[in-house]
């Protein structure tokens, strides 16, 4: 029989392999190693080095240099030297800039699908098909985010140099998505590269240097967690922005605390993948394939637990195994497989882990037929691995796993499924299917994640923001919100630090003082009710010349966490529409009007004068009613990377948030933080000035005149640190926003690290708050939500 | 309900082992099942997620060089060569038989190693006045004649008719009916309606092999193109095919993606195995390796024979043809260096 004859009878696929003469040359062309990209030329490569593998067969693909702390205090200073005259450049010149980027990188698109198949082991297909597309399309959607940007972010600045340190399970992708955005807001950058895949980057930095990108204005460092701790510790740069694992995001956290960078992290996920009884079963099947076979698993927002309705769990699995004895696992470069090799040898250790850790705690193990021809001795190959019966309580279901492995467990109702989904500490992605629409509309709302996707899975745009909830991190990536991660309010780059806070008066009964009426009792407002505080302490609160104005309670630990509760409990305010919302904002405003004689007192008794305090008064009742205004307005946006795809950028409210005031302007800086906060759907729990605690405690009267239900504004007094530490060590506060001083900024960031809350503060700078620019509008708006990207193919 | 391998049910009964690939009928035929609504009446196809499995198995498989070669062979053995126009004529029928028993210039057939290789198309499609002639025309070769019966294309002639066109082509010789459907069926639901025009057609068949023409181009919507092509399983048709070819839009591949995934759930349901033909519209070599990917990622190995799978084509071959002698010469060729039908 010749070979046409045997394949006749088999119809097998044959071998397919992408030619890779040319990405070898240009290795071979580079023997000596590559240095770093720094000020717009490599460095030679010499000092310590590391080897780049191919996972597929182990073989060495390069050298390359390790960047200690001089060499990134080199790059950092080339990026600042660069980044006057790059922020001088206009718009539309940046834009020709980045335009010219994203063309190079479609010129030479198939170098570097083939580069980046070599380096990290995934599938040509997916690097041709997916991974180059999608960066030629960041590139080019921010050109034009460089053009309109001045028109469009009015009152905003570019943040400066820019850290970033991507990883390497997408690297050129990656890279696009941190560069991108950076270089269109006028920053300039210095990115450290994956030590497992810095190939492409270093293609892309040689492609900067072709397409005539100003030195300075990108530089590449390579090396492992030193270097990134290096780049992340420079006192050079403004921003650091960070995609990888939730354990090293974590150590950034903590690191970057107090330092004043802005600081944007994308990191680990445990991704629900839904299916609903109705659901086409065939398609969800191919999304599962997309969902956590794409890319070996190694996705950050992989589908990787599925959640199936009982009643069709076994036809759906058995469905799922039929389809997983038709993957192709083998030679990534050949077109002809759907899975290619994980990136190194430690990784397919840790999968295998995982598993063993999966089948000791009594889940079903199901492998394809074929999998034990897989082959480890040569390359990292793992094959698509299912888990039914898979407990949640189960490390397979909590912990990411990021290899080819899917968990799956079922469910019986739809507000089942959402329960399951949410019941993990991530929060990045979820795929919802279903053919009924109130189902899957329902499900996308109660989801706890930054994006879903509906009938869909694994979708991505420019267009489109990218990232996660929870622990999966915080920052978007993409679209109008990613753009902001790289711009600040100028306001702040001119604002003077604000004075060290006294520490409070002993919290002891004083001589003299007094009242001359009836002693006024103020307590703290917690659920609706006034309420004691739990130490049984309070604390004077002194005024104009040293007078006793009276006394507050010492709010403490438990104070807080009764406050988290009250305001969990207040969930329905978030399901109020923002006409309802508004109605409560407009009657408070009135009632405090109705009030404003006695508020003024207030505030002239604490030490402002009496037309700074009936001011004070007058622009709160305005900054209320301007939040009033927007309860119903700030509502989302559309994408539109398809015409038959509903892409929604939803503002959903983060449901409680920590809020610690400042003492400057009591009345008015706490309206204008709590205001933002409950328009946009929040329950706060808020601690007002500590010095100057009266005016917000008066407030609680007109909360309850005003049908504010017990519950969406919690008052605890006492000293903003002891109880802003409490709130960043919530693990039930989602945000916090922190008002004081440059100390506690340091401490509340490096304490938020245990959920990876997102803290806003001001860098301990003075904000104005009777400045309509500095005081309120879309800043607070864009604090007060986190974007939920829903995405809906849709078609008949 | 449980579902066994698709692929390994259908193997056990493959006839394997003799030197030449078999080619033959070799399963059971479809006889149908009573009318389960349950089959079919709670499916909803997702339009978007068949475009995209559609859109990516393209992506996800190839063949290169010799395998090529072979599946382009494979292609060549599938089609129903085909004419079905109103100038057809019995001198313009002959010349498609001679094609179809020899498809392929003998010095390419001889170059691939295939010279006492039996190759044919699959059959050969023709309107049921022409059916005498090319049963003659084809005599000794093996190759079965096809017609499109039932008031083909439209079927809005009386059933007594259609079932006497059924009944006349076999009577003439053909060892194959491709029956049209009654589209209106479908786009008022009246499946009780189709189901009962499809069971009375393949009776009026008998042994002949019936195929059912959905015109999925008319149907419009995934789920309508799924049930029709399970109603008319569940009536015994042998093969589910698309289209007449007279559709403004013919064979495409998400709709035979939905057509294919329905003989496969009809297999899991009843252990029943039916064909699948894709036509109208299908013209160069390169769709037709995307068709064969089709047939062996959503079913397996036994659909990519022609006893479960066909392409109903006439232009088909020639693009093949020139593929094959690239495949051979490492050129580039024309299509007047292959005989015409």
């Amino acid at each position: 029989m010749n070979e046409i004859r045997e394949i006749l009878d088999t119809m097998d696929y044959g071998p397919a392999p992408e030619d890779d003469k040319d990405v070898r040359a240009w290795l071979a062309g580079h023997e000596d190693g590559f240095g770093h990209f720094v000020g717009g030329s490599f460095t030679k490569a010499k000092g310590e080095s590391f080897e780049v593998h191919n996972p597929a067969n182990g073989e060495t693909l390069a050298k390359v240099a390790i960047a200690d702390a001089k060499d990134v205090d080199r790059a950092v200073n080339e990026a600042s030297k660069a980044l006057k005259k790059w922020q001088a450049l206009s718009g539309n010149q940046r834009a020709r800039h980045i335009y010219a980027l994203a063309r190079h990188v479609q010129k030479h698109a198939r170098f570097l699908a083939v580069l980046e198949t070599l380096d990290n082991g995934k599938t040509i297909r997916e690097t041709r098909d997916i991974d180059i597309p999608l960066v030629a399309r960041h590139f080019y959607h921010h050109a034009g985010w460089a053009e309109l940007c001045e028109s469009e972010f009015p009152g905003y600045e570019a943040a400066g140099v820019c850290g970033q340190i991507i990883p390497w399970n997408f690297p050129l992708l990656m890279l696009a998505w941190k560069v991108a955005p950076a270089l269109a807001a006028g920053c300039t950058v210095v990115l450290k590269s994956a030590e497992h895949t810095p190939l492409t980057a270093i293609a892309f930095a040689e492609i900067c240097a072709g397409a005539g990108l100003p030195a300075g204005v990108f530089n590449l460092v390579n090396g492992a967690g030193e270097t990134g701790a290096a780049l992340a510790g420079h006192e050079g740069i403004s921003k650091l922005a960070f995609t990888g694992s939730t354990e090293v995001g974590r150590i950034l956290r903590r690191q970057t605390a107090g330092s004043g960078k802005k600081l944007s992290l994308e990191l680990g996920g445990k991704s629900p993948f839904i299916v609903f009884d109705n659901a086409d079963i065939d398609a969800a099947v191919e999304g599962v394939v997309d969902a956590i076979w794409f890319n070996q698993g190694e996705v950050c927002c992989a589908g990787s637990r599925a959640i199936v309705q009982e009643g069709i769990a076994e036809r759906f699995h058995a469905k799922l195994r039929a389809r997983m004895e038709k993957l192709r696992v083998g030679d990534p470069l050949d077109k002809s497989m759907d899975m290619g090799a994980v990136v190194a040898p430690v990784q397919i250790r840790e999968i295998s882990a995982k598993v063993e850790a999966g089948i000791a705690e009594g889940a079903k193990l199901w492998q394809p037929s074929w999998a034990k021809t897989i082959s480890n001795a040569d390359g990292c190959f793992y094959p698509p691995t299912l888990f039914t019966d898979v407990a949640p309580s189960s490390t397979l279901a909590q912990e990411e796993i990021f290899g080819p492995v899917l968990a799956s467990m079922t469910f019986r109702t739809p507000a089942e499924a959402v329960q399951l989904a949410n019941n993990s500490r991530y929060g990045l992605a979820a795929s919802v299917w279903s053919q009924n629409l109130d189902e899957a509309f329902d499900a996308a709302r109660t989801l706890k994640s930054g994006i879903v996707w509906i009938n869909a899975t694994n979708l991505f745009d420019a267009s489109a923001g990218f990232g996660g909830y929870k622990e999966s991190g915080f920052g978007r990536e993409g679209g109008r919100e990613g753009m902001l991660e790289y711009l600040t309010p100028s306001w702040q780059k001119k604002a003077k630090p604000l004075p060290g806070s006294d520490p409070l008066p002993a919290p002891v009964p004083v001589p003299g003082g007094g009242n001359p009426g009836l002693d006024r009792t103020v307590k703290m407002y917690i659920g609706g009710k006034q309420a004691r505080p739990d130490s049984g302490y309070s604390y004077p609160v002194t005024g104009k010349g040293g007078t006793r104005l009276g006394e507050v309670g010492l709010g403490n630990r438990k104070d807080i966490r009764n406050a988290v509760e009250a305001a969990h409990k207040a969930s329905a305010w978030s399901g109020m529409t923002g006409h309802a919302r508004a109605q409560v904002l407009y009657f408070l405003a009135e009632n405090l009007e109705l009030r404003a004689a006695e508020f003024a007192g207030r505030l002239a008794e604490a030490g402002a004068s009496s037309s700074a305090a009936k001011r004070e008064v007058e622009a709160s009742v305005a900054r209320i009613m301007h939040y009033a205004a927007w309860a119903d307005k700030y509502d989302g946006a559309v994408r539109a990377p398809d015409k038959r795809l509903l892409t929604l950028a939803l503002n959903e409210p983060w449901d409680v948030i920590g809020i610690s005031c400042p003492d400057q302007a009591p009345l008015l800086s706490f309206v204008s933080l709590v205001m933002p906060a409950i328009a946009m759907g929040n329950r706060v729990v808020v601690t007002p000035s500590p010095q100057q605690p009266l005016s917000a405690c008066d407030l609680y009267q007109v909360l309850d005149t005003s049908d504010v239900p017990g519950g969406v504004i919690n008052i605890v007094t006492g000293d903003r640190d002891t109880l802003a530490d409490t709130m960043a060590k919530h693990d039930d506060v989602a945000a916090l926003w922190y008002f004081g001083a440059g100390q506690g900024v340091e401490m509340v960031e490096r304490e938020s690290a245990g959920n990876l809350k997102p803290v806003w503060t001001d860098n301990g700078k003075a904000r104005d708050w009777f400045d309509p620019a500095q005081g309120q509008g879309r800043e607070f708006l864009f604090r007060a939500v986190r974007i939920k990207t829903i995405w809906t193919p849709f078609g008949v | 309900m449980t579902i066994k391998s698709a692929e390994a049910t259908v193997s056990e009964a493959t006839a394997t082992g003799s030197q030449l690939v078999s080619l033959e009928p070799v399963h059971k035929r479809n006889v149908g099942t009573d009318f389960l609504p349950a089959m079919f009446e709670n499916i909803s196809v997702n339009l978007s997620a068949a475009e995209r499995r559609i859109a990516t198995l393209g992506a996800r498989r190839t063949v290169k060089k010799a395998w090529q070669a072979a599946w382009l062979i494979r292609a060549i053995e599938c089609i129903d060569l085909t004419t079905l126009a109103g100038d057809d004529t019995p001198g313009k029928v002959e010349r498609l038989c001679a094609k179809a028993r020899n498809p392929l210039r003998a010095d390419l057939v001889r170059a691939l190693g295939l010279g006492d290789y039996k190759l044919t198309t699959g059959a050969v499609c023709v309107y049921p006045m022409m059916v005498a002639t090319a049963v003659k025309a084809l005599e000794g070769s093996g190759v079965p004649v096809a017609s499109v019966a039932t008031g083909f294309p439209a079927g809005l002639t009386p059933m007594k008719d259609r079932l006497a066109e059924i009944k006349f082509a076999v009577g003439e010789g053909a060892e194959e009916i491709d029956i049209v459907i009654s589209r209106r069926h479908v786009l008022t639901g009246d499946w009780v309606a189709l189901y009962g025009e499809v069971r009375a057609m393949r009776e009026a068949c008998g042994e002949a092999h019936m195929k059912a023409i959905l015109s999925t181009g008319e149907l419009k919507t995934l789920s309508n193109v799924y049930k029709a092509s399970m109603v008319s399983m569940m009536a015994g048709a042998d093969f589910v095919k698309t289209s007449t070819g007279m559709e403004a839009v013919n064979a495409t591949l998400p709709v035979s993606l939905v057509m294919v995934r329905a003989v496969r759930d009809y297999l899991d349901f009843t252990g029943q195995i039916c064909g699948f033909k894709p036509a109208g519209g299908i013209r160069s070599a390169k769709e037709a390796i995307a068709w064969l990917v089709l047939m062996k990622e959503e079913l397996g190995h036994d659909w990519l024979k022609p006893d479960l799978f066909r392409f109903g084509a006439s232009s088909l071959l020639g693009d093949i043809e020139r593929q094959l002698e690239h495949n051979v010469t490492g050129r580039y060729s024309s299509a007047d260096r292959h005989g015409m039908a």
